[in-house]
């Protein structure tokens, strides 16, 4: 019996091959019938679904409190605008006209909680959905799923991964960058796979991703896609970093090809079905290492 | 004009892209709104003139002297940001959001706020005019206003130099950094690959694009890769009267150029996929001047 594990996969430069592990990491510990969860936390825009197609089980809608003000009860002493730190109430005293601009509101409360007047009141916002689709008796993929014009996925993030807790093992596939959906994905995680490829973007990047993550104290390891494309700078970065190369994958056509098309490498070749078992090995045993 | 280019998905050639396009004339304004994860001064080099500092919020911090422990703040924090450890309150870093509501309830003025102050904004000159790059500290938010700021620059800068042309390479993804990237833009430009997972990021990003009625338009990187996914793609922007302004293969060159910090157009000018770039070029230039009569 496996000990819970919660492993993120991220990248700081988009397009590098996160889904790409995340969705074959998945399916060969799913077949395996491991107790698993892959969580696509990419809520802008998810795509672990046009890799994994199962049945959708439960969806639930992800909402914020955004302030109403009542103006017949508003005396316009601009309290409220005072308070808000997101600039998402718009007020002019001598006109008496006052606005919430509900995309900038981050749902903190602090407008209700100094209005002297009783006149604001909460609706619930709607930012987007998690679904979630049994993919078998023991495994599903949870999807945060942001609705086109929010603003930030973070919420929709944060409801996903908690409906994936219970789970033995929980892959998540981490949104790109370095920013605040990025952290809030990699905070609750115990190790993270950084996916980059050997170009001078990829570098940059992925030493971007390290600095986070480990001022974070996360510990992490590397995989290098597309690696006979670009120059051999990443490899060496890792070993004077001392940060583990967990796999290769090289350009392959037909590895473009099956990917193009929503389908998985793993259920397709064999030998690429043993390298993901292998991959979850070397994981396991590199977060046992940082931990000892 | 200003020209945004985003792709909705990640690593689908914005960068590349972008470069080519700037490395197309000789006086331009390169703004990179990809302010997570800047590439572009990585191939030009520009040579920086000014340094701005962005403060992207603030963060609450407990002041363990004044603090009693009474929790009235983890009672008010909707971000789940302050707990007990013991008998000490305790602010978690990365899920306060910054609202400051704790520190203006708290009634012992225990909490002190402070600024988050690492990101920064560069202005500079490259080699085919000048650039505008914002760089996002880790773990930092609001990166739409610093967008903005970088926008506000190269704007500032395009008409005190009387350059024409500002292009805008944007942020992957359809959220708050991608619509300041985008909204009021004189043209967009959407770089997709033959995917399946490109073309469901196609779909939301054309949804963001119609939502501001901006001009927009398609170039579909890679499509080699995939020919039937390149051709649903083709039908998709037929049926939805999206103009495609150009297909590109898959081309080891454009690594190899990236690896070799340039442009596929300086590195590779004669090359055929540096001629179908220019004429993909004067193609989203041609749509626009259509579009303006």
């Amino acid at each position: 019996m496996n000990p819970k594990t919660k492993i993120a996969i991220a990248s700081g430069k988009g397009g590098t091959g996160k889904t790409f592990v995340s969705t074959n990491l998945f399916n060969v510990l799913q077949k395996r019938d491991l107790n698993i969860a892959l969580v696509d936390c990419d809520a802008e825009e998810p795509n672990d679904r046009e890799f994994i197609r199962a049945e959708l089980q439960i969806s639930h809608t992800v909402t914020q409190k955004v302030p109403v003000i009542d103006e017949s009860k508003c005396s316009y002493c601009g309290k409220c605008k005072e308070y808000c730190n997101y600039n998402a109430i718009f007020f002019l005293k001598d006109t008496k006209m006052i606005k919430v601009l509900d995309e900038l509101c981050h749902g903190c409360g602090a407008c209700s909680v100094v209005c002297a007047d009783n006149a604001i009141v909460e609706k619930d916002d709607i930012l987007g959905s998690v679904n979630q689709y049994g993919v078998s008796a023991n495994s599903v993929l949870i999807e945060a799923r942001m609705n086109v014009g929010v603003y930030s996925p973070v919420n929709v993030i944060k409801s996903a991964i908690k409906k994936a807790n219970g789970y033995d093992i929980i892959l998540l596939d981490s949104p790109p960058g370095t920013s605040c959906p990025f952290i809030q994905t990699v905070a609750t995680a115990d190790y993270v796979v950084l996916v980059t490829e050997p170009t001078p973007f990829g570098l940059s990047d992925l030493m971007q991703s390290v600095d986070t993550l480990r001022g974070m104290g996360k510990s992490c390891g590397v995989i290098i896609n597309r690696a006979d494309l670009g120059n051999k700078d990443i490899y060496d970065y890792l070993k004077f970093e001392n940060i583990p190369l967990l796999m290769t994958v090289p350009f392959d056509k037909r590895i473009a090809f099956s990917y193009s098309n929503g389908e998985l490498l793993t259920n397709l070749y064999s030998d690429w079905d043993l390298k993901f078992h292998q991959l979850y090995h070397t994981i396991t045993e590199q977060y046992g290492n940082s931990n000892h | 004009m200003e020209i945004a280019i985003i792709s909705g998905k990640g690593g689908t050639g914005k960068s590349s892209i972008s470069a080519a396009f700037a490395t197309l004339q000789n006086e331009i304004v390169l703004a990179d709104c990809d302010v997570d994860a800047a590439n572009l001064y990585l191939l030009f080099n520009p040579v920086c003139d000014n340094e701005y500092i962005f403060v992207s919020g603030q963060k609450a911090k407990i002041n363990q002297e004044k603090c009693n422990s009474c929790g009235v703040c983890i009672d008010y924090c909707r971000f789940d940001a302050i707990f007990k450890k013991g008998h000490k309150v305790n602010i978690s870093e990365t899920l306060c959001d910054g609202c400051l509501l704790c520190s203006r309830i708290c009634p012992r003025k225990a909490i002190d706020i402070v600024n988050e102050d690492k990101s920064r904004m560069y202005t500079g000159f490259f080699k085919n005019g000048r650039m505008v790059y914002g760089r996002l500290a880790p773990g930092e938010e609001n990166s739409g206003r610093l967008v903005n700021l970088v926008r506000e620059k190269a704007k500032q800068i395009a008409k005190e130099a009387g350059i024409s042309n500002i292009i805008i390479d944007g942020p992957p993804g359809i959220g708050c950094p991608v619509i300041s990237s985008i909204t009021g833009v004189d043209a967009v430009l959407i770089v997709t690959e033959p995917t399946m997972s490109g073309l469901h990021d196609l779909k939301r990003t054309l949804e963001i694009t119609a939502g501001f009625k901006l001009n927009t338009s398609v170039i579909i990187n890679k499509f080699d890769i995939n020919i039937s996914m390149t051709s649903r793609i083709e039908t998709y922007c037929y049926q939805n009267d999206i103009k495609l302004i150009g297909k590109l293969q898959f081309d080891p060159l454009i690594v190899e150029a990236m690896v070799n910090c340039q442009s596929i157009i300086d590195y590779a000018p004669d090359s055929d996929i540096s001629k179908r770039i220019r004429n993909s070029y004067s193609k989203l230039l041609q749509f626009n001047l259509i579009d303006k009569i």
